[in-house]
This record gives C-alpha cells, sequence and structure tokens, in this order.
C-alpha cells in the first residue's frame, strides 16, 4: 500500500443533502423521496398512538370500577372501537409502512423504492381516512360502535336513519386504509424484487427485507378479501342490499370468514417485520451471526402461507361445523413450527454473546419474553375446547394485546431507537430511553397479565361494567394503563429533544453491519446512487472475517468524509 | 418547493424511476391481489346460491342469456384484436396500433353498453334478496373494470399521439393490455357463475 489514502471517487462521492437549516420543510412537503416519506408515516403514526392511547386510557378509566360510571354505555362501545381502529389502521400498519420506507431500499441498496409517486400516494391517504374516521365523533350517533371486527348484524343496524353516520365513515376509512396498503404493498415486492444491489442474492438479503416481504404478500393476498366483505357491509348499511341479513337469503357468518381472512393474517402483516427488527438488533448487540439465517428467513414464507388456512379459529363459536374446528385447530397449531423456529434461532443467537443492554436491545429482549408469552397463550387459545370456553373473555383481550402491544409495539420501539441516528443524524440520550423502556415494560405487564386471570374466571369483554369479583385484576391493568401514558413522556422528550441537539451520529455509531450503515448519517437523497455496493455475504457477519460487501474499506471511509 | 434544495427534486435520477421492468412487475403484483376481490364475491355467490333458502326473487324466473352471450364474445374477441394492437406497435406500425387499439375500444364500449341495456331490462333491483345484491355487485364491479379499462386505454392512445413517446419502451401498453384480459377472463368465469349456472 501506498501513503497516499486519496482515492478519487470520493470526490464525486455524494453529499448528503440533510443539514440544510430549513431542510425540516421537506417533511411537510408532498415529497416522493421514501426516506422523507418513512419519517412522515412514522410521525403520523406515533401522533396517532397518542389518539389511541388516550382513548384507551378513557376505557381502562371506566373500568377501574365495576359500575359504569365514567362514561355512558354507548359512548364505551364507541370508545374501544375507536381504539382498536385507531391503533390499527393509523398506528401500526403506517408505523410498519413507514419503517419499510426507511430500511428497504437502504438495506438492498436502492436508490429509492419502484414507485414513487404511488408511494407519496400512499402515504397522503393516511391523513385523509384519519379526517374521515376522526369525523365520525362529530356525526349524530358518535362514532361506530361494532368494535373493530364490525361484525352484522350490530354493524348494519342505523337507529338514527342517517345517511352519513359513524359505522359508514368507518367502513369508508378502512377501505381507504386498505387502498393506501395495497400501494404500499405493491411498492415494495416490487422494490424487493427487482432492485437489490449487485450480488444480493435473496438468501444475502437482511432478514428484515425477508420479512416485510413476507408481511406484504400477506396485505397482497388479504386485504382484498376484507375489501370485498367490506364493500359487501357498506351495501347492507347504505344501499338495501341483504348479503349478510337473513331476512333476505343473506348471511351473516359470511362476512365473518372474509373479515378473518384478512384479520388474522394482518397480525402476522404486523409481527413479521418485527421479527425482523429482532433479527437484525440480537444480532448487532450480542456481537454473533445468526443462528440457522436460511431457516429464518424460510420461515417467514412458512408463517405467510400458514397464517392464510387459519382464520376460523377466530369462529369456533359461531356455529362452525366440527370438523372445520378440527381441520383450524390443527392449521392454527402448524404456525407455532416456524415461529418456533425464529425463537429457538434467536435464543441461539443470544445464547453466550456479548450482549450490549442498549435502549433497542432491551426493547427486544422484552418483547420477545412477552412473545413467547402470547405465544404459549395464543396456542391455548387456537384449542377448540379452551377457546370455546375463554373465547369472548379478557384472556382473549390480554392475549391479543400481549402479541400486539407486549410483542410488536415494543419491537417497533426497539427499531425506531436502533435506526434513530441513521435517519435523523443524531443520537438518542440513552438515559431517556432506558426509563422509556422500564415504564412501556413495567405499565405493560401490569396492564395485561392480570387480565388473563379476570378471563379464566369468567370476565367478559366489550362491557362497561362487569361483576365487582374482577376490580382487584381491574384496578392493577388500569395502574398499568396509566403508567404507559406516562411512559410517553420520556419517548416524546428524547425524540423531540434529540433530532433537535443531540450529539451528532456517526455512520454507523452501533458497528452493526449492513449496507444502511454504509451511507452517512442521514443518508443523501439518492443513498448510494450510482456507487452501489457489491453484496457478498450476508449482513450477519458478527466476529466471522466475512466482509458484507466487496470494497469494504471504501464505502466506510466514504461515509465518514461525507 | 425550491430548486435549489437538491433533497425535494420530485424525480430524483430518471434512469432509476421510470423502468419499464418495475411497471409491469408492479403491475402484475397488483392483477394478482385485485382477482382475490373477484375471488372474494365469486365465493359468495356461489355460496348464496347453494345455500340461500329462496335463491330467486317473486316474479323472477332467471336471467335472459342471449344478449350476455353476444356480450360476452364481443369482450372475448377484443382481447385478441388488443393483442394485434400490440403486435402492430411492437413492430413500429404506430398507426396501425392506434386503429387496432380504437377498435378494440369501441368493442368494450359496446359492451358496457349491452349491460346498460340489460340493467335496464331487468325487473329486480340491489335491494331483491341476496340474488338481486350478487348480480348487481358482480356484475357492477366488474363492469367498473371495463370502463377503467376503456379508459386507460384512451390514456394510452392519447400517449401515442406525443412525439416520440414509444421509442424508450411501450410505457404501460403491455400493463394495460395485460389488464384487458384480466377483465376478460373475470367475465368468463363471471358468465358461467351467473348465466350458465342458473340452468342447473
Amino acid at each position: 500500500m501506498t501513503s497516499t489514502n486519496f482515492d478519487p471517487r470520493i470526490l464525486k462521492a455524494p453529499h448528503p443533502v440533510p443539514g440544510a437549516p430549513d431542510n425540516w420543510k421537506r417533511f411537510f412537503s408532498i415529497n416522493t423521496d421514501a426516506k422523507v416519506i418513512g419519517i412522515q408515516y412514522i410521525a403520523t403514526s406515533l401522533l396517532f398512538l397518542l389518539v389511541g392511547g388516550l382513548l384507551a386510557m378513557i376505557v381502562r378509566g371506566e373500568l377501574i370500577t365495576p359500575e359504569a360510571d365514567l362514561v355512558d354505555p354507548t359512548v364505551y362501545n364507541g370508545l374501544y372501537t375507536m381504539h382498536g381502529t385507531v391503533m390499527l389502521f393509523l398506528f401500526l400498519f403506517p408505523v410498519l409502512n413507514g419503517l419499510n420506507n426507511l430500511l428497504i431500499p437502504t438495506m438492498i441498496g436502492a436508490p429509492d423504492m419502484a414507485f414513487p409517486k404511488l408511494n407519496a400516494a400512499a402515504f397522503w391517504l393516511v391523513p385523509v381516512f384519519a379526517v374521515l374516521l376522526m369525523a365520525s365523533f362529530f356525526v349524530p350517533g358518535g362514532p361506530a360502535q361494532a368494535g373493530w371486527w364490525s361484525y352484522p348484524p350490530v354493524s348494519i343496524q342505523n337507529p338514527l336513519g342517517h345517511f352519513f353516520n359513524g359505522q359508514q365513515l368507518w367502513l369508508l376509512a378502512v377501505a381507504l386504509s386498505g387502498i393506501s396498503s395495497i400501494f404500499g404493498a405493491i411498492n415494495f415486492v416490487t422494490t424487493i424484487i427487482r432492485m437489490r444491489a449487485p450480488g444480493m442474492g435473496f438468501f444475502k438479503m437482511p432478514l428484515y427485507c425477508w420479512t416485510a416481504w413476507g408481511a406484504q404478500t400477506i396485505q397482497l393476498i388479504g386485504l382484498p378479501a376484507l375489501t370485498g366483505g367490506a364493500i359487501m357491509l357498506l351495501f347492507d348499511l347504505s344501499f338495501g342490499t341483504s348479503f349478510f341479513k337473513p331476512e333476505g337469503g343473506g348471511d351473516p357468518v359470511l362476512y365473518q370468514h372474509f373479515f378473518w381472512f384478512y384479520s388474522h393474517p394482518a397480525v402476522y402483516v404486523m409481527v413479521l417485520p418485527v421479527f425482523g427488527i429482532f433479527s437484525e438488533v440480537f444480532t448487532c448487540y450480542s456481537r454473533k451471526p445468526l443462528f440457522g439465517y436460511k431457516f429464518v428467513a424460510l420461515a417467514s414464507f412458512g408463517i405467510v402461507f400458514l397464517s392464510l388456512i387459519v382464520w376460523a379459529h377466530h369462529m369456533f363459536y359461531t356455529g362452525t361445523p366440527n370438523w372445520m374446528r378440527i381441520l383450524f385447530m390443527f392449521t392454527t397449531m402448524t404456525i407455532a413450527v416456524p415461529t418456533g423456529v425464529k425463537v429457538f434461532a434467536w435464543v441461539a443467537t443470544l445464547w453466550r454473546g456479548k450482549l450490549r443492554l442498549t435502549t433497542p436491545m432491551l426493547f427486544c429482549l422484552g418483547g420477545l419474553v412477552n412473545f413467547i408469552f402470547a405465544g404459549i397463550t395464543g396456542v391455548m387459545l387456537g384449542t377448540v375446547p379452551i377457546d370455546i370456553h375463554v373465547g369472548n373473555t379478557y384472556f382473549v383481550v390480554a392475549h391479543f394485546h400481549y402479541v400486539i402491544f407486549n410483542a410488536i409495539v415494543l419491537g417497533v420501539f426497539a427499531a425506531v431507537y436502533h435506526w434513530f441516528p441513521k435517519f435523523t443524524g443524531h443520537m438518542y440520550y440513552e438515559g431517556l430511553g432506558k426509563l422509556h423502556f422500564a415504564l412501556t415494560f413495567i405499565g405493560c405487564t401490569l396492564n395485561w397479565l392480570p387480565l388473563h386471570w379476570a378471563g379464566l374466571l369468567g370476565m367478559p369483554r366489550r362491557v362497561a361494567s362487569y361483576d365487582p369479583e374482577f376490580a382487584i385484576w381491574n384496578v392493577i391493568a388500569s395502574v398499568g394503563a396509566f403508567l404507559l401514558g406516562v411512559a410517553a413522556i420520556p419517548f416524546i422528550l428524547n425524540m423531540v429533544s434529540s433530532w433537535a441537539r443531540g450529539p451528532k451520529a456517526p455512520p454507523n455509531p452501533w458497528g452493526a453491519i449492513g449496507l444502511e450503515w454504509l451511507l452517512p448519517s442521514p443518508p443523501p437523497a439518492e443513498n448510494f446512487e450510482d456507487d452501489v455496493p457489491t453484496v457478498l455475504n450476508n449482513p450477519y457477519g458478527y466476529g466471522l472475517d466475512q466482509p458484507q460487501v466487496a470494497d469494504e474499506a471504501f464505502y466506510v471511509r466514504r461515509a465518514q468524509e461525507a | 418547493m425550491t430548486s435549489s434544495d437538491p433533497s425535494v427534486q420530485l424525480d430524483h435520477t430518471p434512469g432509476h424511476i421510470k423502468h419499464d421492468g418495475h411497471n409491469l412487475t408492479g403491475f402484475v403484483i397488483f392483477l394478482c391481489s385485485e382477482s382475490i376481490i373477484f375471488l372474494a364475491f365469486f365465493a359468495g355467490f356461489s355460496l348464496f346460491k347453494l345455500t340461500s333458502p329462496e335463491w330467486l326473487p317473486a316474479g323472477v324466473d332467471g336471467l335472459e342469456v342471449k344478449m350476455p352471450l353476444i356480450n360476452t364474445i364481443v369482450l372475448v374477441s377484443s382481447s385478441f384484436v388488443a393483442y394485434f394492437a400490440e403486435r402492430y406497435l411492437h413492430k413500429g406500425n404506430l398507426w396501425g396500433f392506434r386503429i387496432v387499439w380504437f377498435i378494440t375500444m369501441l368493442m368494450g364500449a359496446y359492451f358496457v353498453y349491452g349491460q346498460y341495456v340489460e340493467w335496464s331490462s331487468l325487473k329486480f333491483g340491489l335491494d331483491s334478496g341476496v340474488f338481486g345484491g350478487t348480480f348487481y355487485l358482480l356484475t357492477g364491479f366488474h363492469g367498473l373494470h371495463v370502463i377503467t379499462g376503456i379508459g386507460l386505454m384512451g390514456l394510452m392512445l392519447f400517449h401515442s399521439f406525443r412525439p416520440g413517446n414509444y421509442e424508450k419502451g411501450d410505457m404501460g401498453v403491455t400493463s394495460v393490455s395485460l389488464f384487458w384480459h384480466f377483465v376478460d377472463v373475470i367475465w368468463i368465469i363471471l358468465f358461467f357463475l351467473i348465466y350458465v349456472w342458473q340452468r342447473y
């Protein structure tokens, strides 16, 4: 080697645009850059996490005493319906699409998504249906009250007779959300299939991309079925058809098939990317290669396939014939196999690793523990005799929230912290992050662990009042819920102050492997532009003499000097 | 938006974005997804037809088949016509493409007209039980696709008059043509379900 370190390619290296003084303005404009759209998605969805959280805290406030005293029981029905809808369609789906936007192009070395304009359209549908959904609070009769599943006949009642009613706005909002998700899914899948860096075969792809691909495949297959069902429901509600009305020859159970054909896999749409996050975070902070990379990757599609043939386990007690119950019980149990493969792989990755307990690692460890617990109660619920006993009780509510909040949302928080320095260019404050984790973990455990007991004892869900014998579990749960509300404070404080004046982030603060860490923080508009690295190995070569890309030193230096 | 800020340039580098291959991949994925809505409707229709205690509303004894059959023949043959239009385009014969493509559009328009005539002669409505509901839902939803298809073909025709537009590639004609075949296949299934099955 000569003494000079000069590399002429560095001269024409991209200069990071972010950093201009009024740069924040682009986040409030219609922009087609995936990294801007990603942050728009995440910021919008975190705002709605607060809205949904507020609704949840009113619900828990109501349930702190056995009597229905805080809000009217009708209002209560609207509150939990809107809580569920806001959390799923305005928080979780958008936040994961935001992560997809940030991570997929940077991880596979693409300059942007395959269809940037479609991407922007998908994002800007979110505020549109958010306004529609929020508007339903102000129409006569209030918001939809039929729960997030909107089963007929409850959902096709229109007692006040107004053409525009809460349920109708709800259906329109869900339909628009579906269109937005389909736009997103087409974009993500096309990007992953067609825009990977040279040398990046599918089995050298980061696991986040595998899981996001699987999740978006589910969106493409499942979502149209729900849209079909929602169109039929809308016609029943507003235009006098009788698809789901027995008096006109219709069948209300058919709606349940349409609904669950999508809405069970929808849980996997949310959990699969979190599996990807786990795989990225565990390897990075335990400094070990991912155990069984190929199996973990393929298990994602095992889950995709199985998720499409389990939906009737939500219908064990709605007149489903016995042969169907047995069949769906069997398929439901089988899902534990690919999921178990992943869990074992993570545990084996952590085993004897050199663990660094940073905030994202803590969130992932907490999420994994909770996920294993949720998986066990999930297998219980998939068993016909147990499900018939505890279905429609708080056991289901507790199980569901253990998956959705305690595993998925914790994973989402982990991702937000892990990639925060990369996409904002600033480090977050570790102390506040750990405080956020502690409050969240204690809060979510207090909130949902006791509700398993309440459910096993027979406390029914979706009612504003309950038998006083369940009071103790509900008091603990409500305390936990309010603690989760408190946990939002350090989080918001951390995000806002770190972005505004946090220390400047180096390109690779965690010593992680992956194409996104070879970019400057924050990455320039077109990522690698024309100088895309050639991928040699999968991004989990921690502790191995196995560079991920050819000429890695060049890219590292270019990122540092940008 | 100011052009001085490079981050807000809408179309980054053209070579990255305008890529026919991506468009086709994305469109095929979209069609696969779209077919699931139809599958859901078909499944619903079949279930109702098999299980509903009273299928036909009072005063209705089935659907007339002749007119829809002519419609079917027109729509199915228009798919072949669209294929010839595409061939002309690939050979670089722009006027051949335009004329044959326009004939495809006319055949599509005839289908929509035939559908309109059929609808206006029917004695049942959207609210005539599950039979009326599914009939109008399926044919209406399919009809919307036909109208969309004609609109997209019109757009392609319009594009063909912009100089040099088709030199770099077919700019969506393959996708629209694929969409038209898709609409066609859906109609064949629909025709068998709604019109042929009623005799058995």
